[in-house]
C-alpha cells in the first residue's frame, strides 16, 4: 500500500500546510504510489536545497529516481503520477 | 564542583556496552530539510554517535553543540556519524542549526518515545506535561552495538567528551 517509506524511489519537497502539496501526496496515495517526503520551511531563501534539485524555490517538487524525472508545478506532476502510474497507462 | 548540592539524578537502565541498541525511525533535520531516517540505515554508513540532549534553547543544549562543533566531530573521513536527539520540533531543530552553525544532523522526537526507549528520560521540574532526555551519549557501531554509553546522573551535566572521542577512535 502507499505509504512513506525510507527507502522509496520517489522523493517529495514539500512543506507543512502547503495545499498544493497535499494535492500532490494525496494523489500519489491514490495511486498506491510510495514516496518519500522532504520537508522545508516556509521560507523561500532557505529553500536552495529544492533550487539545487529543480531550479526554483517552489514547491512541490518530485523527484522520480525510477524515471529520472523532476518536475514542479502540483497540476503537471499530478498528470505525471496518473500517467506513469495510473491504471490508464 | 560547584559549591553546591547539584541534583541527582536516579539511575537509568540505559542500554550498556554490548548491547543492542534500539532501532527507530524519526524525522532528522539539517539545515536545509528534514525526512524520516532510521537508525539502522545510519550505521551502514559509519559509527553513530547518538547524543540525547535536553529540548533547543536550554544552556545544556547550546553548550553540548558548540562543544561537539568545535571539536569538529564527523568531519572528515573514516570518523562517524554526529546526530543528536532531542523533543525539540523539526521547525526549533532548523532554528537551532542556524543559530549556532552546525554541520551536524538533530532526530526530532516530541513525544519523547526514544528516550523512553532508550531509558534516558528526564522529567522536567516546573513545566507540567514536559518529558525530555537527560544527556545521554551512545556510540553504535554498524551492527547496531553499543560500543560506549553515557548518560548524565545529575542534572546538568555534560557529556565526557574526551571519552567519547576515544570510543569512537577504537570503533
Amino acid at each position: 500500500m502507499s505509504q512513506d517509506t525510507n527507502d522509496a524511489d520517489i522523493v517529495v519537497y514539500r512543506h507543512v500546510g502547503c495545499p498544493y502539496c497535499e494535492r500532490v501526496v494525496r494523489r500519489a496515495r491514490e495511486l498506491g504510489v510510495s514516496y518519500r517526503s522532504r520537508f522545508v520551511v516556509p521560507t523561500h531563501s532557505e529553500r536552495d536545497i529544492v533550487a539545487r534539485v529543480s531550479g526554483s524555490r517552489s514547491v512541490p517538487v518530485l523527484v522520480d529516481n525510477m524515471t529520472g524525472v523532476t518536475m514542479g508545478e502540483s497540476a503537471n506532476i499530478v498528470r505525471y503520477l496518473e500517467r506513469t502510474y495510473g491504471d490508464e497507462q | 564542583m560547584s559549591g553546591f548540592d547539584v541534583t541527582d539524578l536516579p539511575a537509568a537502565s540505559h542500554p550498556t556496552v554490548g548491547d543492542q541498541a534500539p532501532d527507530f525511525t524519526r524525522p532528522l533535520v539539517s539545515d536545509e530539510y528534514w525526512e524520516d531516517v532510521s537508525l539502522v540505515t545510519l550505521v551502514e554508513d559509519a559509527p553513530v554517535v547518538l547524543v540525547f540532549f535536553p529540548m533547543d534553547g536550554t544552556g545544556n543544549a547550546k553548550y553540548t553543540w558548540i562543544e561537539i562543533r568545535e571539536r569538529g566531530w564527523g568531519i572528515g573521513e573514516e570518523t562517524a556519524t554526529v546526530v543528536g536527539l532531542s523533543i525539540s520540533t523539526p521547525y526549533e531543530h532548523k532554528a537551532f542549526i542556524d543559530r549556532h552553525n552546525l554541520p551536524y544532523r538533530l532526530f526530532s522526537d516530541p513525544e519523547n518515545a526514544i528516550a523512553q526507549e532508550y531509558n534516558v528520560v528526564h522529567d522536567h521540574d516546573g513545566m507540567a506535561g514536559i518529558v525530555g532526555a537527560r544527556p545521554a551519549v551512545f556510540v553504535i557501531d554498524d551492527s547496531r552495538t553499543v560500543q560506549y554509553a553515557w548518560a548524565a546522573d545529575e542534572w546538568p551535566e555534560l557529556p565526557q567528551f574526551d571519552a567519547i572521542e576515544a570510543a569512537v577512535e577504537t570503533c
